[in-house]
């Protein structure tokens, strides 16, 4: 009885935070970018526009909601809580951190430990493109059922390289449990280099981590593999005629793809919850990092320039200090250690996501195919016999 | 209700999926639907495979629903580029349109 | 729990497949044996294949309908148009048909009436390490040829939809 109840806890929590980290992730991406173009980014709504998402969400649920007269209603509807549940169901297998205790009671920091965690993952993001290619035929638009059609040829492509360089760390690993897949990546080899599969003896992950994050852009339809919503060429592509909530929940499935992918990355290549740095130092890091964080704020919160965010700023500086030094305390650290370092690689990966957005122009659509069966696919398929050379030869 | 159903409840199940696949074979006159009524009887099939997999303990009946599965997904290319051949030509899905072999 | 699980999914899987045989448009037909494929692998799981319910997903649902539907889209197919079919069918085809599945059905309860009840996790030889053992060794050279199998699938693909670019 208690493991359902633990359970259902266990989910509620997972999907609280992970609906406004969601939500968040917008605001980061936006200031990111906005300060890769040299501008503002939202600044209006709140101190620094940290209100914008919440501004957001209530001009969405607020907006009509059209629905084209021509579609197929049944299909149009269902089409984007497809996709929005396909994003979230794979974070159910992700290991945020190792056993915690909570009123006596031991369980993972992690919904659920499948055996078969990997293949779930593959299975689920699989069923991602239903949500985009139902939801463009279903418009009844032709710009929506261009990107229906291209996000389902490029989705179908980039699975092979995703699939084929996932099988690669796992020769190294020997599990498709998640769970298992972090245990195995503990260590250090030499006492400093992270023994995480891109590291990993006898054949080191790291071809097989590139070709995995970029497939993984072209997964999720980002830039610069955003070809299903060029709009320059397709309006919005698959989304065209989605309006109020219903184009909400396929904004929100981009970004919860995002984070599988990101999370399925740090999980599998990454290490997942290991440290990076060894002994104490990996205790230490994040009270420099708060601290650090904490000290920036305070510098430029009593800065005679800025006379504007003189009240918000230290805020900000006080909470990371606090932050700091709640990581010296020994409980919190033994419980939430492996959570900040869960949460650190998966928000760097996130960041090279919106990075990349910001840097780099559209790919050609020939050139999209191409480069999937041409580079990614005999890349990953190389490496994959290379790894299982080695593994036969000295694993 | 009993705690668990006999494997027989399965099998029965399996048997009216394929029935249903003959079914959308013999009455639909589209070639996408009889084509995804033939993958009915195979899923219908599979089903079968893998509960008597479970009956006998053996993991021989997954095998050879995995073989089933794989063929099945062969069968899949190869017929969907020949419906889109045949859409090209003749510019119909309906299979009685498409009879020019019958005189 | 057994039992109502297999009741949710079993008569998840016979709507959705009555579903696919009397829907007229392609697109309604696809979805509906998209939920019987899925429904199909949740069973599967429940009879101790854990492999063959990711592969089920993966290959049928992730790839095979994805591949029809995309051609349904392509080809831009409308509602089948109401051909009658000649007059045998359908005068006997339903009547053949209940006869034939209640034949069936007598057959299993005749020959399975023995046959132990279904319970979750009394077999458990379904993973994925096992399946790879013995696709790998006793079923080695059927694999191989699968696979070869799967080639000459791609080349006669390509074939075929080639041809109208020249």
């Amino acid at each position: 009885m208690s493991f359902i109840i633990i359970s259902i806890i266990k989910a509620a929590v997972v999907a609280a935070a992970l609906l406004t980290t969601l939500a968040y992730l917008q605001w980061i991406e936006r200031k990111v970018l906005a300060h890769i173009q040299l501008r503002l980014g939202p600044s209006r709504v709140g101190p620094h526009g940290l209100l914008q998402p919440l501004a957001d969400v209530i001009k969405l649920v607020t907006k009509e909601d059209l629905i084209p007269p021509e579609a197929n209603k049944f299909v149009y509807i269902l089409a984007p809580f497809l996709a929005v549940a396909t994003a979230l169901v794979s974070v159910s297998v992700i290991p945020f951190g190792r056993e915690i205790e909570i009123f006596g009671y031991r369980t993972p920091m992690q919904l659920t430990d499948l055996n078969i965690g990997v293949l779930f993952i593959l299975a689920v993001s699989s069923l991602g493109v239903y949500g985009v290619a139902l939801g463009g035929w279903a418009s009844n638009n032709k710009y929506s059922l261009l990107g229906a059609l291209r996000s389902s040829a490029q989705m179908i492509s980039y699975e092979l390289p995703v699939s084929l360089a996932l099988v690669s760390p796992l020769l190294l690993l020997n599990t498709l449990s998640l769970g298992e897949i972090v245990q195995k990546q503990a260590g250090f080899l030499l006492g400093f280099i992270p023994n995480w599969s891109i590291f990993q003896l006898p054949f080191p992950q790291l071809l097989s981590f590139v070709v995995f994050l970029i497939a993984g852009f072209a997964e999720t339809n980002r830039i610069p593999f955003d070809l299903p919503e060029a709009e320059n060429e397709l309006v919005a592509g698959y989304h065209t005629e989605y309006s109020s909530m219903k184009f909400a929940a396929f904004f929100m499935a981009e970004y919860a793809n995002m984070i599988t992918v990101a999370a399925v990355t740090t999980t599998v290549f990454l290490g997942g919850w290991q440290p990076a740095l060894p002994g104490s130092l990996g205790h230490l890091a994040p009270v420099a990092l708060f601290f650090m964080a904490g000290m920036v704020a305070f510098y430029h919160g009593f800065h005679p320039a800025r006379a504007r965010d003189r009240m918000t700023l230290p805020v900000v500086g006080a909470a990371f200090l606090a932050l700091s030094a709640l990581f010296l305390v020994p409980w919190v650290q033994a419980a939430f250690l492996p959570l900040f370092w869960f949460v650190v690689k998966t928000g760097v990966i996130f960041f090279l996501f919106v990075w990349v957005r910001g840097t780099l122009p559209r790919f050609r659509y020939d050139q999209l195919m191409a480069f999937a069966w041409k580079s990614m696919f005999p890349l990953a398929m190389a490496n994959l016999l290379l790894t299982g050379l080695a593994v036969g030869l000295w694993g | 209700m009993p705690a668990a159903v006999p494997l027989s409840w399965y099998l029965v199940l399996s048997a009216v999926l394929f029935s249903l696949g003959v079914a959308g074979f013999f009455f639909r006159r589209n070639i996408i639907t009889m084509f995804m009524s033939i993958e009915l009887m195979l899923n219908a099939v599979n089903l079968s495979f893998v509960a008597f997999s479970f009956q006998l303990k053996q993991v021989s009946g997954n095998i050879f629903a995995f073989f089933v599965m794989v063929v099945a997904a062969a069968e899949a290319a190869v017929g969907l580029a020949i419906i889109l051949t045949v859409f090209k030509n003749r510019a119909t899905l309906n299979v009685d349109r498409i009879d020019s072999m019958k005189y | 729990m057994n039992t109502v699980f297999f009741l949710v999914f079993g008569l998840i899987v016979v709507v959705c497949a009555i579903n696919v045989v009397v829907q007229r448009h392609p697109i309604s037909s696809a979805i509906s044996l998209i939920g019987v494929m899925g429904s199909l692998a949740i069973i599967y799981l429940q009879l101790g294949a854990e492999f063959m319910a990711a592969a089920q997903i993966i290959v049928y649902t992730g790839a095979v309908m994805v591949l029809f539907i995309f051609v349904i889209m392509l080809l831009n197919a409308g509602s089948e148009e109401g051909g009658k079919g000649p007059l045998t069918v359908r005068l006997l085809g339903v009547p053949l048909l209940l006869v034939f599945l209640g034949l069936l059905s007598y057959l299993i309860q005749r020959l399975f009436s023995d046959t132990g009840p279904v319970r979750f996790g009394d077999f458990k030889g379904g993973s994925p390490a096992d399946v790879g053992r013995a696709l790998f060794s006793t079923y080695l050279l059927p694999f191989e040829i699968t696979s070869v199998l799967i080639l000459i699938a791609i080349l006669g693909a390509i074939v075929l939809a080639r041809k109208e670019l020249d």
